[in-house]
């Protein structure tokens, strides 16, 4: 499904990604952890498409395509989302419409209808239950004055809503209490089928308690060092970085 | 010959605008055009006019004196009304009163003619009372809107009345003349505990030049609740300048939202005058402009007593080449304590070759006040569009979201549905959109 081959990319001529190689198929569930900075948040910017970063060599493949010279909005009417480490505010536009348009370009795209008005409220309806996320909070201005969890919470919802084909979580699990975390984890499951894939980055072995990943990546320095099973976060959880990066020296 | 020369010598060869002696504002309307004459045109030498040349649009040879009815049927304007809502309608053709564009009243209220209260009797006293007592005599252009005063909107509400519909105010120009100069007066008295509503709009119907500069007195006595809109959308070959001047006694309320999304050159001047206390007043504005057009809005809140409020928040979107210009002054004078006063001018640039000239103005002699003000000058937030785009909503609906979101607070206000319902519109159509649903 994602192939990325050799991705170097970066910002203003500094390299933060320094030749990244991943493969995710289609029904697993890939995390990548490492240290801050290391390039986790940049390599999710750079697979949704964020102009910002320029890719100076290597490519990203999508269901056979190379994303290159496609928009944000190509790549996710494509199937690909992203949920942010540090979700945008967004005054003015609540929630519902932010969705409706979302959904509603995304199927103008697809050469869909618009999607009736009565089939759009269920599934609103539908997919807050799910994360049970009160309805009051969908006429609110996006992202606004939402606390950090009700943030994250509310990047769940619109991978919910929208069902992409790959699902990013940058951090999602950061800033949700213990509760939150298990409906979020529990969104995500529901979501999970042999024909979409997730990339989830995170910190914490907890995440993974409940999702349990099929490859476990690390990334240091804009490159990922080592890569295993969903032990492999345990070990980290227990013996921190450092014994990578002498493994990294020693090689 | 300079239209300024065109102007007094007409007045003259008219004979004092054609008024008879006895008219009560026949000494008002000779004063006017010898101040007119005396300081002509405001130049960029001025500092009020620094941003804003009037050179090129004072160039056109003007038709001072239209021809009368056009034979304009409803059907052919009716867009340019909110026609979705019953309301009083006071309809100008090149200048001229409309009857059958026109739903006027003197059923409890007047909403009628300046050319009637100025020649009944019966408004003789009202004339007296309040013509030309708010405007700024000292003004050049007001002076020479009152010079060559002859029709434009009167409304009289009296007192307890609350207005059981809008009242719409329209000027079209025809384009029968290959260049047009209208100069419209309105009238507006709202007595004490009365409530009333208006929307007013000049629309040019062809492409020939036209050049508006209105005048609108507005008097909001005790308890009044005055809620106006402008919507200035009108034809690039358009321009307007606009003086309102607004009068309020104590607990009045008074609203002015201006929509400006159209025009060659708009000049709003918009000033507010307190005249007693525990009063408040609101100035909101959305500006969305492209191309080579120009939107300044001069506001002007004169805090004279204590205990007052005046509010104002305007928005600016500037493409192309466009330009914007925001001064809001504020006067707090000595006696004024326990003044609040608020002033927000928010504005996002689209291009490199737009640009906004924004001044705060607080001259402030009372001591126990809040006053604030802020003004930000930006772009489209990168990230929220990145944010927005990444969910599958295209760069140019971003884009439209984003400013939409950005003018948000100064919609959310708008009191009459339909009225906010039409902004959305033009607004999603200046943007070149559809977002399939309303703010
Ligand atoms: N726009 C930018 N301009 C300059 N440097 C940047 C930019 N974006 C990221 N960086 C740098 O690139 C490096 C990687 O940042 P990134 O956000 O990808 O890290 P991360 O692995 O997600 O970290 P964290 O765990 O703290 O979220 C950092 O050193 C960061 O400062
Ligand atoms: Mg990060």
């Amino acid at each position: 499904m994602l192939k990325i081959n050799n991705l170097h990319a970066g910002v203003e001529g500094k390299e933060i990604l320094k030749g990244i190689g991943i493969e995710v198929n289609a029904g697993e569930i890939h995390a990548i952890m490492g240290p801050n900075g290391s390039g986790k948040s940049t390599l999710s910017s750079v697979i949704a498409g964020k102009e910002e970063f320029e890719v100076t060599e290597g490519n990203i493949v999508f269901e056979g395509e190379d994303l290159d010279e496609l928009s944000p909005e190509e790549r996710a009417h494509k199937g690909i989302f992203l949920s942010f480490q540090y979700p945008v505010e967004i005054p003015g536009v609540s929630v519902t419409n932010f969705m409706k348009t979302a959904i509603n370009e995304t199927r103008k795209a697809q050469g869909l209808e618009e999607m009736p008005a009565s089939e759009m409220l269920k599934k609103i309806r539908e997919k807050s239950e799910l994360l049970e996320i009160d309805r009051k909070f969908l006429s609110r201005s996006l992202n606004e004055g939402f606390s950090g969890g009700e943030k994250k919470r509310n990047e769940i919802f619109q991978m919910a809503m929208l069902e992409p084909r790959l699902a990013i979580l940058d951090e999602t699990d950061s800033g949700l209490d213990i509760d939150a975390l298990r409906i979020v984890a529990n969104g995500v499951n529901r979501l999970r089928s042999k024909d979409n894939a997730v990339v989830l980055i995170t910190h914490y072995q907890r995440l993974l308690d409940y999702i349990i990943p099929d490859f476990v990546h690390v990334l240091l320095d804009g490159k990922i060092v080592k890569s295993g099973g969903a032990e492999l976060a345990h070990e980290l959880e227990e013996k921190g970085y450092d014994w990578i990066k002498q493994e990294k020296v020693s090689n | 010959m300079e239209l300024k020369d065109k102007l007094v010598s007409s007045f003259f060869a008219y004979e004092g605008n054609g008024l008879d002696v006895h008219s009560p504002i026949h000494d008002i309307c000779s004063d006017a055009i010898k101040k007119f004459d005396k300081k002509g045109f405001p130049t960029k030498k001025e500092e009020a006019w620094k941003y804003t040349s009037l050179n090129a649009v004072l160039k056109q040879n003007y038709n001072l004196y239209p021809k009368g009815d056009t034979g304009l049927e409803f059907k052919d304007v009716m867009r340019y009304f909110i026609h979705e809502i019953d309301s009083y309608k006071i309809a100008f053709v090149d200048g001229r009163y409309s009857s059958n564009l026109s739903a006027t009243s003197h059923d409890g209220l007047d909403v009628c003619l300046m050319s009637s209260a100025l020649s009944k009797p019966k408004y003789r006293i009202i004339i007296e009372n309040y013509f030309n007592k708010v405007a700024n005599t000292e003004d050049s252009l007001t002076a020479l809107n009152t010079a060559f005063l002859k029709e434009g909107a009167f409304i009289n509400i009296p007192k307890g009345k609350v207005v059981d519909k809008p009242i719409q105010i329209l000027h079209f120009s025809t384009g029968k003349e290959p260049a047009l100069m209208l100069q419209p007066r309105n009238l507006i008295v709202v007595g004490e505990n009365a409530h009333v509503q208006i929307i007013e709009r000049h629309q040019s119907l062809t492409d020939n030049p036209v050049l508006t500069n209105s005048v609108t007195e507005i008097f909001a006595n005790k308890q009044a609740i005055v809620d106006y809109y402008k919507i200035q959308n009108d034809k690039q070959s358009a321009s307007l300048i606009d003086n309102t001047y607004i009068s309020q006694k104590r607990n009045s309320h008074a609203f002015v939202h201006t929509f400006s999304l159209g025009g060659n050159l708009t000049r709003n001047n918009l000033n507010f005058y307190h005249k007693d206390e525990h009063l408040d007043s609101t100035l909101k504005g959305i500006t969305i402009i492209g191309d080579k057009q120009h939107v300044d809005h001069h506001t002007l809140v004169n805090h004279a007593y204590p205990n007052c409020e005046s509010h104002q928040d305007y928005k600016g979107i500037f493409g192309d080449r466009s330009t914007g210009v925001f001064n809001g002054k504020v006067i707090v004078e000595k006696e004024a304590q326990k003044t609040n006063a608020f002033q927000q001018n928010n504005n996002i640039l689209l291009d490199d070759k737009a640009t906004i000239n924004t001044k705060p103005q607080l001259e402030i002699f009372a001591d126990d006040v809040k006053c604030s003000h802020g003004c930000t000058v930006g772009q489209l937030d990168e990230d929220a569009l990145f944010y927005l785009r990444s969910r599958g909503i295209p760069a140019k609906e971003a884009k439209a979201l984003l400013m939409y979101a950005f003018a948000n607070n100064v919609l959310e206000s708008v009191k009459i549905p339909e009225v906010k319902a039409r902004i959305n519109k033009l607004i999603a159509k200046k943007l070149g959109v559809n977002l399939g649903f309303e703010l």
